[in-house]
């Protein structure tokens, strides 16, 4: 008896909690499928459609998505394409400064970016950065920049350099053994970072909001906001059909994680040197 | 070309796929942290007279700051809501991931993901959905009706548990995952020795399962501050700071002294703090992983 009381009592309280925890996230996804949402979850009582069709084809949607794709797929590339670079002397050479450099950079890594956002904000008004999709694009890059060479450098080092090396007997230059021989190897590294930094950006709301101002411009974490945060009535239906379609590309990025990282996630282990 | 200077041309040969990286690095990360320390030192101003002539005026920000009240709550607010987010996450986290050890397979792949939703979606997204669920006609309140319970204003009454519980609900799943990666390397034998000799569950627990783990508490603990410290969305969009100053933490303070009040060079400042902050946590969190 009490060993069974011990253990059904786990799956009952995990059960329970997690119940607690997918109430919030039912609530989109019903709501956005409800003629007549409110604010608590309920079963649609008119399933519909129009919640989505109304979100899909105003124009100032498509084009916060289309901007918040550009972005984040921007960001992405210059990540992966200056951190493999400067992985690569990091992780084959032997240089004077490489571990201050090296610690400087894991020391970057946990700085929070909240507490540089205003004087930031300055400096693209007296550059004339502001309100320039480029300009976030650039800035994004460079937050992202101490992560995406720490992981680069460790994902490089576990590709034998002996392969290089019968490359370079072959003539290849480093440019070209990067490119042939290191690039393909490390595929899964490179996905990875690509992966991380797109959706780090994706959910980015601070610093576009900070750094756009046309709305135009703006990605879909901001109009979303914008959407929500309008005074007047709030129509609950399309808040949440909005809401789901801006959270796929982060459910699908993680799913599609799931696949290169190997066993758990653990941070400390990444940043391992 | 002699020795000296072939191998200063070797040594920049070597180095050159790194500049890239460090010019963006220096123009956009260094900068800002040096122009952060410089601008709390400065009157600047986006609108006004001190527009106009940016003046260096010493300490004056800071010794504002000490006087200011709403400094003062800003900080306790962030301390609170740091704390209260950090125990929450961890041990919810915690108990999850240990509760998850041994479990049957279907179970684990039907709850597991339900935990780690709440982490995959965007803080946008999370804003939202829990601001709906403790909403004046939200879920919450539906359900403490109908168990006849008084439903509660919560992000008028209780706006900091609010964005407290949030936060929790966003977070739990980053510690779940790495106290799961760090149960997973707690040796078996140990503990089933520890079972062997007669330990109990809670003897278990506290000399065998914990010091094996506490350099994981040690790391989870440091990232989430950093990161905790750095919130702003996801209060920004709850409660804008309010009711009041019921939820003003120092990231939402920063920005209404710069952007609505349009005072930079005071909102730099109170920046500082948080800037100093998380500036010994890195250098603490950086020596902690030199050392593994």
């Amino acid at each position: 008896m009490y060993w069974k009381f011990r253990k059904t009592v786990p799956y009952v309280v995990l059960t329970l909690l997690a119940i607690i925890f997918v109430l919030p996230l039912l609530w989109i996804l019903l709501a956005s499928f409800d003629g007549n949402a409110s604010q608590a979850v309920k079963m649609p009582t008119q399933w519909t459609l129009d919640n989505y069709k109304v979100i899909l084809s105003s124009q100032t949607n498509q084009r916060a998505f289309a901007n918040g794709l550009l972005i984040s797929f921007g960001q992405s590339v210059l990540v992966v394409l200056f951190a493999g670079l400067a992985a690569y002397p990091l992780s084959r050479y032997e240089l004077r400064y490489k571990s201050l450099f090296l610690y400087t950079i894991l020391f970057m890594t946990s700085l929070p970016i909240t507490a540089v956002m205003v004087p930031v904000y300055k400096m693209f008004l007296t550059i004339g950065l502001y309100d320039k999709t480029l300009g976030l694009i650039l800035f994004l890059t460079a937050t992202s920049m101490p992560y995406g060479i720490w992981l680069m450098k460790n994902f490089m080092d576990n590709v034998p350099i002996e392969l290089e090396e019968a490359a370079w007997v072959d003539g290849a230059s480093t440019l070209a053994s990067i490119q042939k021989i290191i690039a393909p190897l490390m595929f899964p590294g490179i996905c990875v970072v690509f992966i991380f930094t797109f959706s780090g950006s994706w959910g980015n709301f601070f610093i576009p909001y900070i750094l756009l101002q046309t709305l135009n411009k703006l990605p879909a974490s901001v109009t979303l906001y914008q959407f929500f945060g309008q005074h007047g009535m709030i129509i609950y239906g399309q808040l949440a059909a909005y809401s789901a379609v801006y959270a796929i590309p982060s459910i699908l990025l993680y799913i599609l994680s799931q696949n290169y990282m190997s066993k758990g996630f653990n941070m400390a282990g990444a940043a391992k040197g | 070309m002699n020795k000296k200077s072939s191998r200063l041309f070797a040594e920049a040969r070597k180095t050159v796929l790194i500049l890239p990286s460090m010019v963006l690095l220096l123009i956009f990360f260094v900068t800002p942290i040096l122009l952060t320390v410089y601008y709390s030192f400065t009157n600047l101003a986006l609108s006004g007279e001190n527009a106009k002539q940016l003046k260096f005026i010493g300490l004056s920000n800071y010794v504002s700051m000490f006087k200011d009240r709403t400094v003062r709550i800003s900080i306790v607010n962030t301390l609170v809501f740091l704390l209260g987010s950090l125990i929450g996450q961890q041990v919810l986290g915690f108990l999850i991931a240990l509760n998850m050890r041994n479990r049957n397979r279907i179970f684990r792949g039907i709850v597991g993901p339900v935990f780690l939703a709440g982490w995959i979606m965007p803080e946008v997204v999370v804003a939202l959905c829990c601001s709906t669920f403790f909403g004046d006609e939200g879920t919450l309140n539906q359900i403490f009706s109908f168990f006849h319970l008084p439903t509660v204003e919560f992000l008028f009454a209780i706006p900091m548990a609010t964005v407290i519980l949030a936060n929790i609900w966003h977070g739990t799943a980053f510690s779940m995952m790495n106290f799961q990666s760090a149960l997973d390397g707690v040796p078996a034998d140990i503990e089933e020795a520890a079972k062997v000799d007669g330990a109990g569950p809670f003897q278990t627990m506290l000399r065998i399962i914990l010091p094996c783990i506490k350099n994981t508490i040690a790391t989870n603990t440091m990232l989430n501050t950093l990161s905790t410290l750095g919130v702003f969305g996801l209060i920004y969009m709850m409660t804008g700071g309010g009711p009041g100053t019921k939820t003003l933490t120092l990231p939402i303070f920063m920005y209404r002294q710069a952007f609505i009040s349009q005072q930079l060079g005071y909102g730099t400042a109170i920046s500082m703090i948080l800037l100093v902050i998380g500036i010994v946590l890195s250098v603490f969190y950086t020596r902690v992983m030199r050392k593994d």
